[in-house]
This record gives structure tokens, sequence and C-alpha cells, in this order.
């Protein structure tokens, strides 16, 4: 495969140090699984965290030797000679805690009670899961990492990072993100929950002992989700108005392309994905808000920021837009942080950012040569 | 940056020294309109300022980033809303004036953003200008390689159209520097002089 980091391996990291969340909540051991890509230096500057945003996972570039087909979420962006360079730097992908890829999450046994935790399992922000993260960070012996990069909600979890731990982080990019969501954005997750939450085979989050899956209600939250991703011209382009059978049935079978687009879409998802992961996950992104203990001042919260950022927004994005990513940017240069901005145009709507573009990884990597030369001091 | 980067970006662009000679050690600057980040990071070399631009060019912002220089993404056209008043000791404008359209509007957002402002332009009453005029076509030459036809230059002006925009918009000339090439200019400017730099910042 060109330009492919190969065959990869994931590894499993175990804490045995009591994490106590943000809501008061607490684990008392937890494991995250994560993968590497590329060489750690001597002096262990060059480490880039990808963080992973609702769907993502540790699984982020090259392949597994028993399952080739299985591709890393973001492997055009990352491999050797790629925009994320490694040759140049060690990457590092990991499952959130909370996810279902592997981490503990909903879905994992309770030492306590021998059952999935389910229901019980602590509702995690933002701030919770970089704590997570700089335990990973530890235990590789980083102290502090070259670069964090992550878009949509990987983008908000780079942004803490330089909140949580200013010292640990010397770059921060944030890609198709925004400093907060808006209450139309809490709106749609609501209603992705509200799916799930009224899912009779939800079973109050219960469900792994009733052998059942909340299908329904995680499909319609994942269709829902989807159509948010997107931007109007790519799905009138995709699929107009073009009809399966050709013909109108008069009735509420498939018929025209896009529905059956959404349909297998949230199929796909429902067969896979936990549906109290996707709740925790819709929730943290609600909870994210730097702002909120600095009385709503973005320009107090991002004042203890010491990294270099590097902000990129998506045209046609309207769950994250140009600009809400200009809101990051503004208390950046309030506190005279080092800041650049980049305003992709593109027609793929909020997936953008998982999308290879000419001018869009000419950016990242134009950002992330300098960062390697700096490292390479 | 070299040396010779250094001094080959001086001889290319004469109102790069015109600009830095005004500007102190570590002073804030906003260079709108950037480009490949050239200014910046020449002032960043010879004068350790703290900078930012702006650029809408999507070739133009790689250069930037390349360069190790700030860059936002951004129209001036509409206003420089990202930024707070007062923010910056110099907002600079070099070469890009006689391109903007909405040019009264910039002048004033630049003064509301900047303690002073800078401007850099072609001088059209040069008298190679006038004399292109008078033979009865539109000048091309190094500070205007355009053709009439795809110049992106919307509002060319003279030295003297430029000052009497400034006494009638309120603001105060501080220093002018008129050249043709590197060579400074004092006798009949708006006659002898290809390029003009300016300084000024809102009247009393």
């Amino acid at each position: 495969m060109n330009n492919s980091v190969g065959i990869v391996s994931a590894q499993r990291a175990q804490f045995d140090t009591p994490l106590v969340f943000r809501s008061g909540a607490a684990l008392s051991r937890y494991e995250l699984v994560y993968e590497t890509y590329g060489e750690l230096n001597a002096d262990k500057s060059n480490a880039i965290l990808v963080c992973h945003a609702l769907s993502g996972h540790h699984h982020v570039a090259g392949y597994y030797a028993d399952d080739t087909g299985n591709i890393g979420w973001w492997d055009n962006m990352i491999g050797p000679g790629k925009p994320v360079d490694t040759n140049k730097f060690f990457v590092i992908g990991l499952n959130n805690l909370g996810g279902c890829h592997g981490s503990t999450g909903p879905s994992s046994i309770d030492p306590e009670t021998g059952q999935p935790y389910g229901a019980n399992f602590p509702v995690i922000t933002v701030e919770d899961w970089v704590a997570s993260q700089a335990r990973l960070a530890d235990l590789l012996g980083i102290r502090q990492f070259a670069a964090v990069i992550g878009g949509s909600l990987g983008g908000m979890q780079a942004l803490q990072w330089s909140l949580s731990y200013p010292e640990r982080v010397r770059h921060v990019l944030a890609i198709a993100c925004a400093p907060y969501l808006t209450a139309e954005n809490i709106a749609f997750n609501d209603v992705a929950r509200s799916a799930i939450l009224g899912d009779p085979d939800f079973h109050g989050g219960n469900f792994y002992q009733h052998n059942v899956v909340p299908t329904h209600g995680l499909r319609l939250a994942r269709m829902l989700g989807h159509i948010t991703y997107l931007s109007g011209d790519v799905m009138a382009d995709k699929f107009g108005r073009e009809l399966r059978g050709g013909k109108f049935n008069y009735g509420y079978g498939i018929e025209f392309e896009v529905e059956s687009y959404l349909r297998y879409q949230g199929d796909k998802f429902a067969a896979y994905f936990d549906a109290n992961t996707y709740l925790l996950m819709t929730k943290a992104l609600d909870y994210f808000n730097p702002a909120h203990d600095f009385g709503g001042d973005l320009n107090r919260a991002f004042a203890r920021a010491k990294a270099d950022f590097l902000v990129i927004s998506f045209t046609t994005d309207w769950r994250f837009s140009p600009e809400r990513a200009r809101e990051i940017v503004r208390p950046l240069l309030h506190n005279r942080r080092n800041v650049s901005y980049a305003e992709i145009t593109s027609a793929h709507g909020h997936d953008s950012f998982l999308m290879e573009q000419a001018h869009y990884f000419d950016v990242v990597r134009a950002y992330l040569d300098n960062v390697a030369k700096e490292s390479a001091r | 940056m070299t040396q010779n980067d250094i001094a080959r970006l001086a001889a290319e662009r004469p109102d790069f020294a015109a600009i830095a000679a005004w500007i102190p050690r570590g002073a804030s600057v906003l260079d709108l309109g950037c480009g490949d980040g050239s200014l910046l990071r020449y002032l960043r070399e010879t004068r350790a300022v703290r900078g930012y631009g702006v650029e809408i060019n999507d070739l133009d912002i790689v250069s930037c980033i390349a360069n190790g220089v700030n860059v936002i993404h951004d129209d001036l056209e509409s206003g420089l809303s990202d930024f707070e008043d007062g923010s910056f000791d110099f907002v600079i404008l070099s070469q890009t004036l006689q391109a903007t359209r909405h040019t009264e509007a910039l002048i004033r957002e630049m003064l509301r953003v900047g303690r002073e402002g800078i401007v850099s332009f072609p001088n059209f009453g040069y008298w190679r200008n006038r004399l292109g005029v008078l033979r009865g076509n539109m000048p091309v030459s190094s500070e205007l390689p355009y053709q009439w036809y795809d110049t992106p230059n919307v509002h060319l002006c003279t030295l003297h159209d430029f000052e009497s925009f400034c006494r009638n918009h309120n603001v105060a000339v501080l220093e002018r520097r008129v050249m043709t090439g590197e060579r400074e200019v004092s006798m009949l400017p708006n006659l002898l002089g290809s390029t003009a730099v300016y300084r000024f910042q809102r009247g009393l």
C-alpha cells in the first residue's frame, strides 16, 4: 500500500490509579487501547497525539495483518511522506475512555458488580478525556507533545490540552471545530439521544443483560447525525431526487436514493457502535465550553494557553461553520498566541476534515514541517 | 532567513526597508494582504516584531505557514472583525491599497485596530505613467505590471490624491517616503516618485 504506515497492531495500557471525573464520579481502574506509528526520538520531542471524534477510535492509520482491508480512519492524512509524516513524528491514536473499541467503556465489565457498566458508567467530559490521555503520555514517557491534532470533537480535545496542560503541548491543530456547541447543535444531539433513550431495547442503558441492542434508536441517531455531517450541495449532487424504482409507489417504503443511503449508513453503524458510548460522546460535546468557568469569557479561558495554534474550517461545514472556527481564533489573537487560520473551500460539509483535499493537506503539511524542524533542533 | 534573503527582499521590495525603518523593535504588526508573508518575515528578522498577516489567497496562505508567519484567512473587503480595537502598534497595507474596493472603510478599520497605519502604493502620478496615458495607453511597468483588462487595481491614485483623501477623512499623515526603485525622491515627488509609503494616525 502506497505511503501507508503498513501493518499496525493495537496495544493496551492499564491504569490502576483512580481517575476522578469532572462530574465527581470516578473509575478505580481503566484500560486504554492505542496504536503508534513512527519512531519516538531520543528526547521524546516528536510525539503527536491524534484525538478522535464521535465515532472514531485508535485505529487511525495503517492496516492489520489479519484484516488488510481495515484501514485506519485518517490513513490519508497520516503516514510516511503524508501531511502528518510518520518519518518525522511518533504518532499516537487512542480509543477514548467510554468508547466501544476496546478502551474501558459502558460495555466493559464493572469489577465491582461483575456486570457491564451500562448506565453506571460515569458521564465523561472533554477535560476527563484529556486527563486520561495525559496518563497515557506519562506511561509512554512523553512530557510534552509536539502537537495534539483533532477534528470536530477531536479538535475540542486538542484545544483542551492547551488549557489543561499548557506546558505539555507545543502546537494545537483544531480542525472543523468550535469552542462550544450552539443551541442548534445541542438540539441535534438531544434528538439523537432521545431516539436511543426511547428505544424499548435500551433498558435504561442496561441492555447488555437483556441480550438486545437498541438498534432502532441508534440507527435513527446516526441517520440524523449523518445528515448534519454532509452539505446540502453534496446530498443534492449525490442523490438529488433519484428514485430507486424510477417511479412513485405512493407508500412509506424506501423510494428515494437518499433514504436508501441513510438507512444503510444507520444499519451499518448500529451493527457495531455502542448506544451508551453514543450518548456519552454527544454529552461530552454538549458540555464542552472552555469559557464555562470564566463567566462565558473565552478570552479569559484561553489566557493560560501557551501553545501555538493552527485552526482550520471548511466552507460548507454547517455543523461547525467557519464563523464558529473564528470564535476559536479571536481569543487566541486576544491572548497574543501564535495562530494561523485557514478556511478550506470544500463541498463535503463537516465530513471534509476526513477527506483528502490538496489545499487542506498542503496547509497541514506546511505547518507540521515547521513543527518537525523545531522538534529536530 | 539568511542575510542573503534579507538583502534580496530589500532589493526586490524597496518599500520593505522604508516600512521597517519606522517600526521599533518588538512592535506588534498586522499586515493586510500579506501575500506569502515576506514582509512579516523581513520585519521579524530585522525588527523582531510580533506579527500576523491577513490573506485570502490559498497558495499565499500555505506560503505564509511554510514561512512560519501567522496568517489569518480573511477577506479585507469585509472588514477586520476578528481584530480588537487598538490591538496592534502598526497595521500595514503594502502595495494593496490600489486593489481594495472599499478603500475608505478599510483605512478606517486600519486605524481602529492599529495605533498607526502604514500604506505603500504605486504613484499613478509618476511621470512614466503620465507619459503612458499621454501617449494614449494605460501604463504598464514593474510597479503596475498588469494590462488594463486583467489588473486587480481598481483604485489607483497619485500622492496628491492620497493626501487630499487623508485631509478629508481626518487621517493625519505622520511621515512620507517617496521612492523610485531604491532611490529616495525628494524633488517633485508626485512626478518623479514611482512608489509612495505613508505612516499615519487618526486625526485629532
